[in-house]
């Protein structure tokens, strides 16, 4: 028995005790208390947890790539060691939260071969494509900052696994919006080709991040079971409201313009009032037409193929060792 | 029971990840990571986990040698302390308002 393998009786309860384990999981996540993995939990629970973190953790994984591409052609010594230590980074995301997935019960192996067959999905915002350096900006400023906004929450969530992983995760990504910024605030305030190189990229990144929410409240069967089970505590449209709201004025910081002509604040509904999504583009672009997923995908699977050798040798010496000790024992 | 190698397909053995983050602090579980051996173990720890100066010393624990109370147990396991209070310096009322008691 293990401190963070699922047991196999909390898997597999005899079916009289069902209810009263089902009563236990209810009153622990009415209580806000957590569930630890050799909890027993319904089986729609363990299934929506391994989808939601196993996706989260691919996002993180995926992400590496449009920043990795810029790491050799960042203008300094010093923005390339930074865009390195961003990646790092999240690379340790991804493997928090494959570990936090695996303690529910599915292997690494299988969430890997699920994204390498493009059977799992990842966050469509790493399938737009990166041509300039204010992209790095906008990336670390939008996406990041988006992605902070979805997951300080999700600190709080009700499996412990995830919430301990989530919080790791914000304290290391506050560093990833800063110097998001900073890179844009030096563009925009260089030559005014350089203005332009950030307003543009901030063009092209803003719609992209508010979808990062997921769709409307209305339109987003799922979230109540998730809501209801502490998993998810605030809906799609009210992070998004609350993103917008810390975006306006630190536009004004960058002296660029957030692309939406219709964004203001409505005093009557306390709500921003904003132009409508084209969620069209959106479902393209989770649909995996999006312009860079085939190439996102092959990516991933050439380094997991390369990578075989070194898995095996890894395995091959460890065994050998194994064995010298068994000997000598 | 399961051990690590029960869940199907996990090519590798489980561990679970301890820092300790100053001198004179106890070590922490961190997390868990999955290596082929102990080395790796503790050099992916570091890399994992102490990336922004987290700790000072980093124990690995293959989590099949460690022993647990079983969850279900909770009442019984844990129970025997319900009711002794005396343990407990707030348990003795009489002496709360004496000084430097
Ligand atoms: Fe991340
Ligand atoms: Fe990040």
């Amino acid at each position: 028995m293990t401190l963070t393998a699922p047991d196999a009786s909390a898997l597999h309860p005899d079916g009289d005790d069902v209810a009263e384990l089902q009563a236990r999981f209810d009153a622990i996540i009415e209580a806000d208390q957590r569930i630890e993995p050799r909890d027993w939990m319904p089986e729609a629970y363990r299934k929506t947890l391994i989808r939601q973190i196993s996706q989260h953790a691919h996002s993180e994984i995926i992400g590496m790539q449009p920043e990795g591409n810029w790491i050799s052609r960042a203008p300094s010594l010093k923005r390339k060691a930074i865009l390195m230590a961003k990646v790092q980074d999240e690379a340790g995301h991804g493997l928090y939260l494959y570990s936090a997935a695996q303690t529910l019960g599915i292997s690494r192996d299988e969430m890997t071969e699920q994204l390498i067959t493009s059977r799992a999905r990842y966050s469509s915002i790493f399938n737009y494509p990166t041509p300039t350096w204010a992209d790095m900006g906008a990336i670390g400023w939008l996406v990041d900052g988006a992605a902070i906004c979805n997951q300080v929450p999700l600190c709080r969530a009700s499996y412990g696994p995830y919430g301990r992983a989530m919080v790791r995760i914000c304290k290391e990504e506050s560093f990833h919006q800063r110097q998001g910024f900073e890179i844009l605030l030096e563009l925009s305030q260089g030559t005014p080709e350089q203005h332009e190189m950030a307003q543009d990229a901030v063009n092209r990144w803003y719609w992209p991040s508010l979808m990062m929410f997921g769709p409307p409240d209305d339109e987003s069967p799922n979230s109540a079971q998730s809501m209801a089970w502490k998993i998810k505590r605030f809906s799609n449209d009210e992070l998004r409201q609350r993103f917008v709201g810390m975006l306006v004025p630190q536009a004004e910081v960058l002296g660029l313009t957030l692309p939406d002509p219709n964004l203001r604040w409505n005093e009557e509904t306390g709500q921003w009032d904003m132009s409508e999504i084209d969620w069209t583009e959106f479902h393209e672009v989770l649909a995996g037409r999006g312009p860079a997923n085939a190439q996102r995908i092959q990516h991933r699977r050439d380094a997991h193929e390369q990578g075989a050798w070194v898995r095996e040798a890894a395995a091959a010496y460890a065994e050998k060792q194994a064995a010298r000790e068994r000997q000598a024992a | 029971m399961s051990t690590p190698g029960d869940v199907a397909g996990e090519g590798w053995p489980l561990y679970e990840v301890f820092v300790r983050a100053n001198r004179g602090l106890s070590h922490v579980h961190v997390g868990s990571l999955h290596a082929p051996d102990d080395d790796m173990a503790l050099r992916n720890a570091r890399d994992l986990y102490t990336r922004r100066n987290e700790g000072v010393s980093v124990w690995v624990v293959r989590s099949s040698a460690i022993t647990t109370s079983d969850p279900d147990m909770k009442g019984a396991f844990f129970e025997s302390p319900a009711g002794k209070n005396y343990r407990h310096a707030k348990y003795y009322e009489k002496s709360a308002e004496v000084p430097h008691l």
